[in-house]
C-alpha cells in the first residue's frame, strides 16, 4: 500500500540516508564491542581488515569466572518468576474481571500501585524483609518482590473482560466449576497475551540488575548480569578485549532470540505496553 | 452461583497474589515512611523516634541536593530527546524507506540488552585515548578528553546511553499507533491539499498525543528508576557530578549502611513517583474520550 503522504523524490533520498545514518550509529556501539570481542587484543582498537578473527577471548572470560553456574542461576531465576507470575497473574486477573465481590475496586486500585512504586525503589525495606525471612542471597528472594506482578494482572484482566459472558456460561453449563472454565476457556483464549507478557517478562528479569546485585553474595545466587559486574570490575585489569567477550556473552541469548523472532518480539513489547 | 461463593471465589482466588503484593509492596512504602522519622539501629542500640531529624539532615546534604538537580537534569535530558528520536524513527519505520527492517532491527536492538551489557560497552566507547569516540575525535584533530572523568561530561554521557537504549523501546508504541492509523486521513488531507509538514503536525502529532502521554509516563518512571548504568560507569562520580537519587538511596543504603536516612531519601523519590502516578490517572481519564 503506498500511502499519498510517503515521501518521493529528493526528500525520499535524504530521508533514506537520514535513517541509514541513525541505524548505523544506533548499532555502532554493538559492532565495535563485537569486534574488540572476536579479534585478539593487539587489534581490539585498532581496525584492520586482515586481522585475525578469534574465540580466544571468549575462552578467557567463559575460563576466568563461573559463567555457566551464572546461566544457570539465570535461567532459573527467569523460570521461576515466570512461572509463579502465571499461576498468581491468572488467578488475580479472574477474579478481578469475573467476580463480584466486596472491596474489589479498591483491591484493584491497591494492585496498580505496584506500576509506579515498582520494587526496584523499595530496595532498602525489601532487603530488611528477606533479611528477616532468612532468604538473603537466594535465587527466591531475587524473584520474590517481582512474582505478584500488578502489570500483568492489568494486561491479562483487560484480555479476560474481552471473553464473551456465553462462552463462560456454556462451559458452566457443561457442568465445569470456576477453576475448570478459567483453565478450559479463559486461558486459552489469552493465549497470545501470555506469549507477550512472557517475552516481557523473560527480558526484565534477565536484564535486572540493582535489586540481584544487592540481595545475592555468593557465586551460587548471582544472576549474569551480576556476575558480569564483579567479573568486570574485579581484579581483571582492563582487558577490553575479555571484557566485550563476557559482555556479548551475557546478552547473547536474549539477542540471538530477538533475531530469530524479531516479529515476535516487537509485537510482544507492543501489545504488552498498549494498554 | 450464590453470592457469598462469589465472594469467597474473588478473595481466594486473590489471595495469593495481594499476600506478596502486601509483603513487598505496600508494607515497604508504609514501612519506608515509618522508618523516616526512627534513628538507624546501631549495633545493641535499637532505632528510636527522631522525628524529622532524617528530613533535616537531608535538607542539609548537598550531596542530595545534587543528586536531586542531576536526576533533574538527567530527566530533562533524556525524555524529550528519546521522545523525539523515537517518533522520527516509528515515522520512518512506517515509511517505504528502502532497508525498513534493517532499520527496525538497528532501532530497536538495545532494548533486548542488558542496561549493564550496554554499560560496559558504551564504558569501552568513551575510554580515553583507546574508545572509539576518542579515535574518531582524534582522526578529525580534536584534542583527548575523559568523558566519563570529567564533571562537565560524564552526565552527558550517561544520558546518551540512555537515549541510545530507550529510544527504540518507544518507538514500537508509536509505530503501532501509526499503524492503526486510518489512511482516508491522508487521502483527505491530500485531497484538501494539506503539504505533508502541514498533515503531520496537525493530524498525525495530536493523534498520537495519547501514545506520547503513555511513553512520556513510562520515560518519567524510568528517569528516576534505572542507574544501572551509573554504577558500571561512573559510581556516581567524579564528585557526585553523576549522582542520580536511586544511586544516592543505593549508596546510603548499601554502603553506609544508614537505613534510617535512606528511607527519607526513598519518601523523596515516591513522592516524585506518586506525581507521575497521579498525571497518569489524569491522563487515562482523558484518554478515555479520545475512544
Amino acid at each position: 500500500m503506498t500511502h499519498v503522504y510517503a515521501s518521493r523524490g529528493v526528500p525520499r533520498t535524504l530521508e533514506t540516508i537520514g535513517a541509514w545514518v541513525l541505524g548505523v550509529l544506533w548499532l555502532l556501539p554493538l559492532l565495535y564491542a563485537a569486534w574488540t570481542a572476536f579479534h585478539p587484543a593487539e587489534f581490539s582498537t585498532r581496525f584492520v581488515l586482515t586481522a585475525p578473527l578469534t574465540l580466544e577471548n571468549f575462552e578467557k572470560a567463559w575460563a576466568a569466572a563461573p559463567f555457566a553456574r551464572y546461566f544457570l542461576n539465570t535461567m532459573a531465576l527467569v523460570t521461576t518468576i515466570l512461572a509463579a507470575q502465571l499461576v498468581l497473574v491468572t488467578l488475580a486477573a479472574y477474579a478481578f474481571a469475573r467476580f463480584e465481590f466486596p472491596g474489589r475496586d479498591i483491591l484493584f486500585a491497591l494492585v496498580l500501585v505496584q506500576l509506579m512504586v515498582m520494587p526496584d525503589v523499595l530496595i532498602v525495606e525489601n532487603y530488611a524483609t528477606m533479611t528477616a525471612l532468612g532468604l538473603k542471597d537466594t535465587i527466591l528472594a531475587i524473584g520474590l518482590p517481582y512474582m505478584a506482578s500488578a502489570f500483568g494482572i492489568f494486561l491479562l484482566r483487560q484480555t479476560f473482560k474481552t471473553v464473551p459472558r456465553e462462552l463462560d456460561e456454556a462451559a458452566r453449563i457443561e457442568g465445569c466449576g470456576p477453576l475448570a472454565v478459567l483453565w478450559k476457556v479463559y486461558v486459552p483464549l489469552a493465549r497470545p497475551v501470555y506469549v507477550a507478557y512472557a517475552l516481557v517478562s523473560v527480558s526484565y528479569h534477565w536484564n535486572n540488575f540493582l535489586w540481584p546485585l544487592i540481595i545475592t553474595n555468593s557465586v551460587e545466587s548471582r544472576p549474569l548480569t551480576v556476575g558480569l559486574q564483579v567479573f568486570s570490575s574485579g581484579d581483571q585489569g582492563i582487558d577490553w578485549s575479555i571484557i566485550t567477550a563476557a559482555t556479548l556473552l551475557t546478552a547473547a541469548p536474549l539477542l540471538l532470540a530477538f533475531l530469530l523472532f524479531q516479529r515476535q518480539f516487537v509485537q510482544s513489547f507492543m501489545r504488552a505496553g498498549i494498554r | 452461583m450464590t453470592r457469598t461463593s462469589q465472594w469467597l471465589y474473588g478473595w481466594l482466588l486473590l489471595l495469593p497474589a495481594a499476600v506478596l503484593l502486601a509483603l513487598f509492596t505496600h508494607y515497604p512504602v508504609v514501612a519506608t515512611f515509618w522508618h523516616s522519622f526512627l534513628s538507624t539501629p546501631k549495633g545493641s542500640r535499637p532505632a528510636v523516634w527522631v522525628g524529622l531529624d532524617n528530613y533535616r539532615q537531608l535538607a542539609e546534604d548537598p550531596i542530595f541536593w545534587q543528586a536531586f538537580v542531576n536526576n533533574f537534569w538527567f530527566a530533562l535530558g533524556t525524555i524529550p530527546a528519546s521522545i523525539a528520536l523515537a517518533l522520527l524513527m516509528a515515522v520512518w519505520v512506517n515509511g517505504n524507506l528502502a532497508g525498513r527492517g534493517f532499520l527496525r532491527l538497528a532501532y530497536f536492538t538495545p532494548t533486548v540488552l542488558p542496561m549493564i551489557a550496554v554499560a560496559n560497552i558504551w564504558l569501552f566507547f568513551y575510554t580515553p585515548e583507546y574508545g572509539l569516540l576518542e579515535q574518531v575525535l582524534a582522526a578529525f584533530g580534536a584534542g583527548s578528553h575523559n568523558w566519563l572523568g570529567s564533571k562537565s561530561t560524564a552526565l552527558a554521557c550517561l544520558m546518551v546511553v540512555t537515549v541510545w537504549k530507550e529510544a527504540g523501546f518507544f518507538m514500537i508504541f508509536y509505530l503501532a499507533a501509526l499503524q492503526a492509523m486510518s489512511p482516508h486521513l491522508a487521502e483527505a488531507a491530500a485531497i484538501e491539499g494539506a503539504s505533508r509538514w502541514h498533515f503531520f503536525r496537525r493530524i498525525t502529532f495530536p493523534l498520537l498525543m495519547p501514545t506520547t502521554l503513555f511513553v512520556l509516563v513510562n520515560a518519567v518512571i524510568n528517569a528516576f528508576r534505572l542507574v544501572d548504568h551509573v554504577v558500571v560507569m561512573t559510581r556516581g562520580g567524579p564528585d557526585n557530578a553523576t549522582a542520580l537519587l536511586l544511586y544516592y538511596i543505593y549508596a546510603i543504603g548499601f554502603r553506609f549502611w544508614d537505613s534510617a536516612y535512606a528511607a527519607a531519601l526513598t519518601m523523596v523519590l515516591l513522592a516524585l513517583l506518586a506525581a507521575a502516578a497521579l498525571a497518569q490517572f489524569w491522563f487515562l481519564e482523558r484518554k478515555v474520550h479520545y475512544q
